[in-house]
C-alpha cells in the first residue's frame, strides 16, 4: 500500500497550493470588492445603488438576459436534439460552429456586428433606410450577448442527450407519440436538471459580458450601458465607492449563480447514485422474479 | 396477424445489413429470428416495426402493404434489448403512455386506463409496483414492464429485440416459461431476436436462422436441428466436428474409415467436409464397426449429466470431441491419455458441387449413417 499514494508533505504541499491559489485569485478579489463598496459606509452604497443610471442599468441587463437566455435555450435545445439523436451531414461542422463564441475573442464578436450592422456597414445603408438602429443601440447588446452565450445550453445537453441515446424516444414513437409528444414527455423531462445547469451558465454570463457588449453598445448613459460596463464607467471617473456598490450586484449573482449550480451538482450526483445501486441490486435480486 | 417480408435490402453507409430477404410469418406463431451478431436480424425487426426504412422491398401485415407507413401507425408493440422504460415515470405511467398520449378524441376515459393498466399489472405479476421507478426494479421486471407497455396499445403483434439478453440464467429461463405461457393465453403473434440458439429452440414455434443479411433456413426446431440445410445453419445450432476427407463414386474417405452415401455425383473426386454432433460420436474400448478407428483421450470435462471428452484421431491427427452420459463414461472406466475406439455415426457431408478450383456457394447436404 505505500507506494498507492504520493508522501505525505508532497499531498499538503498541493493542497495548500491550490488554496493559496484559490485566495488569491477568487477570495481576496471578493473582500476586497465587498470592503471597498462599504468603504464610505453604507449609505453612500445604498445611493450609488439607487442611482438612476444604475437602476437603468440593471433594467437593461435583466432585458437583455431575458431575450439572450430563452433564444439560447430555444437554440440548444434544438441544436442539441438534432446533434445527439439524428445523423446527418455537416453534423460536426454544426458542432464546431457551437464551440466558435468560445474560440473567438468577445471584442472581435462585437466588432463583427458592427462591421454587419454598424453605419459604415455591409447592411448599414438598408437599415438607415428603414430607420432600424442596431448598433449603439438596445438590439446590438442583445445580438451580441446572444453571440457569445449561445454555446452553454446545447453544450451542456449534447453529452446528456448523447448518453440517453434515442431507445426511450423510439419507444415512444412506437407507442403512437408524435414527434412533439415525445419531446415534451421524454426527451425534455430526461435533460431537465442539465437544461437549467445550462441556463443558469448561460445567465450568467450574459448578465455579466463586457467585451463584446462594450464594443456595440456605445455607452450612452441610461440608455445603453449594462451593469459590467457602468461599473468601468464608474470606475473611470474616479467614483470607486460607487463602482465597487454596483459591482457587488454582478458578485451577489456569481454567488447565487454558484450555490444553484451546486444545489443541481448535488441533486443529479444523488440521481447518478441511486441508479447505480440499483444496478448493483439487479445482480444479487434477480432470483426475485 | 400475419407478416410478410418480400425482398427486402437494406445498407448502411458502408455494409449492407440486409439482402434481398423475405420471410413469412403466420398469425399466431411465435417465431425466433437466430443469428449471430451482425447477421441483421435486429435490423429486419426494426424494419418491420418501421423504425427503419428499407431501400428495397416491402413488408405486409395480413396482405396490407405497411412498407410507407409511420411507426406511429403501425400499431407495433417492440419491446427493446435495454427495455427503453421512461426513466422519469413510475410503472403506471409508462404502461399507460401509449393510451395517454392520444389525441383527446381517441383516448380512454382515465377510468378506462386505469383498469387497462392493472389489468396488464396482474398479467406481468407485477400488481403493487405501480408508483415504483424503472430503477427501482430488477432486470426481470423491467423486461415485464416493458411487455405490458407494448401490450397497452393493443398491439397487431409483438416484435421482442433480445428479449432475455441482459438477464441472468435463472431469469432467464423463467421469463422465457412465461413468455410460452402468455403467448398461449394471448394467441398473439411474436417475433422475438435471439443470438442463443438454446433459447430459439425452447421457446419459437418456428425458427429464422439468418447470417450475414440472409435468411439461411426457416423451420420448426426439430427440423432445423436434425436437417441444417449448410453447414452454417449446422455449426450455429450447436458443437461441432468437423472431418476433412474426399469424396468419389459417393464414397467418401475419412481417414481409415470409408463411408457410403446417397450421392449421386459425376465421376471424379472431390474435397468433402463431413459435420456430426459430439453427441453422435460412440466410443468404446473394441473396434464395433467397421469405420472404428483408434483415438487418444487428451482431456475429460465433466459437465453435469455428461462428460466431454476432446479426442485425437490416431490416423489422421484430427481433433474432435465426444458427449458420453455419465453413466457410459463410468462403464468404461475411461482416463486422460487412453487410446480409445470412435466410431462416427450420423455423419452429414457438404461436397462442394464444383471441381476444387471454383468455389461455389451451393453445397450438397448428404447424409450418411451406419
Amino acid at each position: 500500500m505505500k507506494h498507492l499514494t504520493e508522501p505525505r508533505y508532497i499531498r499538503w504541499l498541493l493542497t495548500g497550493i491550490a488554496f493559496i491559489f484559490l485566495a488569491l485569485f477568487l477570495i481576496l478579489p471578493l473582500i476586497a470588492v465587498f470592503t471597498e463598496a462599504f468603504k464610505q459606509g453604507a449609505q453612500v452604497f445604498l445611493d450609488s445603488i439607487a442611482e438612476p443610471e444604475t437602476l437603468s442599468a440593471v433594467k437593461l441587463t435583466l432585458f437583455v438576459a431575458a431575450i439572450s437566455v430563452p433564444l439560447n435555450v430555444v437554440f440548444g435545445i434544438a441544436a442539441a436534439w438534432a446533434i445527439a439523436k439524428f445523423s446527418f451531414p455537416g453534423k460536426n461542422v454544426l458542432l464546431t460552429l457551437i464551440d466558435l463564441p468560445f474560440a473567438v475573442s468577445p471584442v472581435i464578436a462585437g466588432l463583427i456586428f458592427v462591421l454587419l450592422f454598424g453605419s459604415q456597414g455591409v447592411l448599414g445603408p438598408l437599415l438607415e433606410v428603414y430607420d432600424i438602429k442596431i448598433i449603439f443601440a438596445v438590439p446590438g447588446i442583445v445580438l451580441a450577448t446572444t453571440f457569445v452565450t449561445f454555446p452553454f445550453v446545447a453544450r451542456e445537453l449534447i453529452p446528456i442527450m448523447e448518453a440517453q441515446g434515442k431507445d426511450e424516444e423510439e419507444a415512444a414513437v412506437s407507442l403512437g407519440a408524435s414527434g412533439f409528444k415525445t419531446f415534451l414527455r421524454v426527451t425534455l423531462p430526461n435533460v431537465k436538471w442539465g437544461l437549467l445547469y445550462g441556463v443558469i451558465l448561460c445567465n450568467a454570463r450574459a448578465m455579466g459580458e463586457f467585451g463584446a457588449v462594450s464594443v456595440v453598445s456605445g455607452h450612452i448613459r441610461g440608455m445603453t450601458n449594462t451593469l459590467p460596463l457602468h461599473v468601468e464607467i464608474l470606475y473611470n471617473e474616479y467614483q470607486f465607492a460607487a463602482s465597487f456598490a454596483v459591482a457587488t450586484l454582478l458578485a451577489v449573482l456569481a454567488l447565487v449563480t454558484l450555490i444553484v449550480k451546486s444545489l443541481i451538482e448535488w441533486r443529479t450526483e444523488r440521481q447518478h447514485a441511486t441508479e447505480e445501486e440499483h444496478y448493483h441490486y439487479e445482480g444479487s435480486g434477480e432470483r426475485a422474479v | 396477424m400475419s407478416i410478410e417480408v418480400v425482398n427486402i435490402t437494406k445498407s448502411y453507409k458502408n455494409f449492407t445489413a440486409l439482402k434481398d430477404v423475405s420471410l413469412q410469418i403466420p398469425e399466431g406463431e411465435l417465431v425466433a429470428l437466430l443469428g449471430p451478431s451482425g447477421s441483421g436480424k435486429t435490423t429486419l425487426l426494426r424494419l418491420i416495426a418501421g423504425l427503419e426504412q428499407p431501400e428495397q422491398g416491402s413488408i405486409l401485415f395480413n396482405g396490407e402493404d405497411n412498407t410507407d407507413r409511420d411507426v406511429r401507425e403501425r400499431r407495433v408493440g417492440f419491446v427493446f434489448q435495454h427495455y427503453a422504460l421512461f426513466r422519469h415515470m413510475n410503472i403506471f405511467d409508462n404502461i399507460a403512455f401509449g393510451l395517454t398520449v392520444r389525441s383527446r378524441k381517441t383516448r380512454p376515459s382515465k377510468q378506462e386506463i386505469h383498469e387497462r393498466v392493472h389489468s396488464l399489472l396482474k398479467l406481468v405479476q407485477l400488481e403493487g409496483l405501480a408508483h415504483r421507478y424503472p430503477s427501482q426494479l430488477s432486470g426481470g421486471q423491467r423486461q415485464r414492464v416493458a411487455l405490458a407497455r407494448a401490450l397497452a396499445v393493443e398491439p397487431k403483434f409483438l416484435l421482442l429485440d433480445e428479449p432475455f439478453g441482459a438477464l441472468d440464467t435463472k431469469v432467464r429461463q423463467e421469463l422465457r416459461r412465461w413468455l410460452r405461457h402468455l403467448h398461449g393465453k394471448l394467441g398473439l403473434t411474436i417475433l422475438f431476436v435471439t443470438h442463443d440458439q438454446e433459447e430459439a429452440m425452447e421457446l419459437a414455434d418456428q425458427v429464422v436462422v439468418m447470417n450475414e443479411g440472409r435468411v439461411e433456413q426457416v423451420g420448426p426446431p426439430e427440423e432445423i436441428y436434425n436437417y441444417p440445410a449448410n453447414p452454417f445453419v449446422y455449426s450455429f445450432l450447436g458443437r461441432v466436428n468437423l472431418f476433412r476427407g474426399r469424396i468419389q463414386n459417393g464414397i467418401v474417405k475419412l481417414g481409415e474409415a470409408e463411408f457410403e452415401t446417397d450421392s449421386v455425383q459425376q465421376p471424379g473426386e472431390y474435397p468433402a467436409i463431413g459435420y456430426m454432433r459430439p453427441h453422435d460420436v460412440e466410443v468404446s474400448l473394441t473396434p464395433k464397426w467397421e469405420q472404428s478407428v483408434q483415438a487418444q483421450i487428451r482431456h475429460i470435462s465433466p459437465l453435469g449429466p455428461i462428460v466431454r471428452l476432446d479426442l485425437k484421431r490416431l490416423d489422421t491427427e484430427e481433433v474432435f470431441e465426444a458427449e458420453l452420459t455419465r453413466q457410459r463414461f463410468t462403464e468404461l472406466g475411461l482416463a486422460e491419455k487412453a487410446i480409445v475406439y470412435v466410431t462416427l455415426h450420423n455423419l452429414s457431408f457438404y461436397v462442394d458441387s464444383q471441381p476444387a478450383q471454383a468455389p461455389s456457394p451451393a453445397f450438397i447436404p448428404l447424409q450418411a449413417s451406419i
